[in-house]
């Protein structure tokens, strides 16, 4: 269970860790505490597995790689195999089966378009994928994800 | 354009973060230049775009967001950008995009939604296509996450001290 002082802490650096060369004792004093208790629980949090990831996020339009959004009609008997073969793919960061009309849904992003063209092309012809589509974007409105806890 | 140290810097960067006092430094040093020489980069790529954030991405179900529904809107061309704004000025919506349609599946316009439950979930649809006039929606639950991690880019300058 996160305490109160833990979510006030996340609340603090979902997105906004500073950048100066002691980051923690910067949280550490608008949580009037000391840097090595907001140290402590970070790790504790990230070993917990409340923390997915800590660090840098960069955007990955503006390093040049392309990306899109693909949903595809999978047979359900044949789900796993194909759900594990795109996951295969590193540049395939999301992949969630759904519900609906088309039942798999996944994010891929490719240093260049015809990188991106031959693995859709790869996955469209697996043996129990019925129809692909791609999605690509047009614009970003919003891309953070932060909770308020 | 990035030259080999803008990939290197992002490549180790997309490392553990150590959590210790000084990060920057000990990130400095894998990287191989000095403290002073990362933030200034650091900086510059918040100003640019490229990094998108500092700090942390949750476990939306062990903080209590279990459900998650991917929404996708049909949106008239024309109202795109309004639509857009609106939408991602709502905390529970995480991602807002709009897309390129396809013949067999016209939804041009795509929102993540983050709540604690899909009953939840259907009511923030609701109050979305409320406050926009969109009626044309699917709200697509996810029942299985096969994979979500964070991408390496540039992982070829990752390698060595």
């Amino acid at each position: 269970m996160l305490t109160n002082f833990d979510k006030e802490l996340l609340n603090l650096i979902q997105t906004r860790l500073p950048l100066e060369s002691r980051p923690f004792l910067i949280v550490a004093k608008l949580l009037e505490v000391d840097e090595n208790t907001v140290i402590e629980r970070l790790s504790w949090l990230k070993d917990h597995g409340y923390i997915r990831r800590f660090g840098a996020f960069f955007d990955s339009t503006y390093l040049g790689y392309v990306s899109t959004l693909a949903a595809a009609k999978v047979y359900p008997e044949q789900m796993t195999e194909v759900a594990q073969a795109i996951n295969a793919y590193a540049g395939v960061t999301h992949n969630y089966e759904r519900d609906g009309e088309y039942n798999l849904w996944f994010t891929l992003l490719s240093a260049n378009q015809l990188e991106q063209d031959q693995i859709l092309a790869a996955i469209g012809s697996l043996p129990g994928v019925e129809a692909l589509i791609s999605l690509p974007a047009i614009e970003k409105y919003k891309v953070s994800v932060a909770f308020n806890l | 354009m990035l030259d080999n140290l803008d990939k290197r810097i992002i490549a180790v960067m997309q490392g553990e973060f150590p959590l210790i006092a000084e990060p920057y430094k000990e990130l400095a040093r894998r990287i191989g230049i000095t403290e002073h020489q990362l933030l200034e980069k650091l900086t510059e790529y918040r100003k640019t775009g490229k990094l998108r954030k500092m700090g942390v991405v949750l476990r939306h179900r062990e903080v209590g967001y279990a459900a998650n529904a991917l929404c996708a809107w049909l949106v008239p061309e024309a109202r795109l950008k309004e639509v857009g704004q609106l939408m991602a000025a709502y905390t529970i919506v995480t991602h807002c995009y709009s897309r390129i349609p396809q013949p067999q599946w016209p939804y041009n316009f795509y929102t993540m939604l983050h709540a604690h439950t899909r009953t939840e979930c259907k009511a923030l649809a609701a109050e979305l296509a409320e406050a926009t006039g969109l009626e044309n929606y699917q709200l697509l639950f996810s029942t299985r996450e096969w994979k979500k991690t964070s991408m390496t880019y540039f992982p070829e300058y990752a390698g060595g001290e």
